[in-house]
């Protein structure tokens, strides 16, 4: 089956981040297939690659990186979520005169209409969220 | 391309959080890929409707003009669970009229806005082929 999830809050602050990497694991390793990941609201800081968790806590931008890596996922942040947040690639930190950038290798940034697209073409949608 | 019945589903208040105005400007969106579009409005969403919203004491932009934009993009199933409504002391009366033209009806105006109730709402949910809920 293919699968497009919608990540909507932040890592740390919600427990949906991490069920929805636990999610996207599950549905892997039973052999379904992830169309794509769609990073809104505070979900887009799942993206940067500038947190420092304590040690022993578990680290997850770079799970997602390391995911997206071994499956070739198709990592999306909302780049109108990602605006109001502080998140950029370099493209984007260029276009705005911006002094760095701050995405994580592995998620890029792209609009909503990928969102709806990846529901279009996707068996399910699943939201993680609030 | 494919049709599907999405729905985007409104828990919140319009302000105290960015859940209302981001999930508007996915609904905007969707209108683009010509899609079978329908909104529910349920708990404190049924707040993202109302009437005489004033914002100029919070310093934010009022966006509720934005739903009766909605008509003009074929977005024009809006269900308002009943409960929601009475359990906040509001009516239908205290809603936007939020009406759309049908092209194929002499160009009439309709109301956009369904009541329903919550056995109702939760048909309507189960029909869905993709919901997003915010």
């Amino acid at each position: 089956m293919k699968f497009t999830l919608m990540i909507n809050e932040g890592p740390y602050q919600h427990q949906s981040s991490d069920t929805a990497l636990q999610f996207a694991r599950a549905v892997l390793e039973k052999g379904h297939q992830i169309y794509r990941v769609f990073f809104y609201h505070d979900g887009v800081n799942n993206g940067t690659r500038l947190s420092v968790p304590p040690q022993g806590d578990r680290q997850l931008q770079k799970e997602w990186s390391v995911l997206a890596k071994a499956h070739d996922l198709d990592l999306v942040i909302c780049i109108a979520a990602a605006q109001r947040r502080g998140l950029m690639d370099a493209n984007e930190a260029k276009r705005q005169g911006l002094d760095a950038d701050n995405i994580i290798e592995g998620f890029h940034i792209s609009g909503l209409g990928q969102l709806i697209e990846g529901s279009i073409q996707s068996d399910r949608t699943i939201v993680f969220g609030d | 391309m494919t049709t599907k019945k999405f729905m985007f589903v409104n828990r919140k208040a319009p302000y105290g959080t960015v859940y209302a105005l981001e999930s508007l400007e996915v609904v905007l969106i969707s209108a683009a890929f010509d899609q079978d579009v329908s909104l529910a409005f349920i708990d404190d969403g049924v707040y993202q409707i109302t009437k005489g919203q004033d914002t100029t004491g919070i310093g934010q932009k009022n966006f509720s003009k934005a739903y009766q934009a909605l008509g003009d993009y074929d977005i024009n199933k809006l269900y308002v669970e009943k409960e929601s409504l009475t359990e906040r002391g509001l009516t239908l009366d205290d809603l936007m009229a939020l009406t759309w033209e049908d092209e194929d009806d002499d160009y009439t105006e309709k109301p956009s806005i369904h009541l329903v109730d919550r056995a109702a709402m939760s048909a309507i949910m189960a029909d869905q082929e993709v919901v997003f809920s915010f």
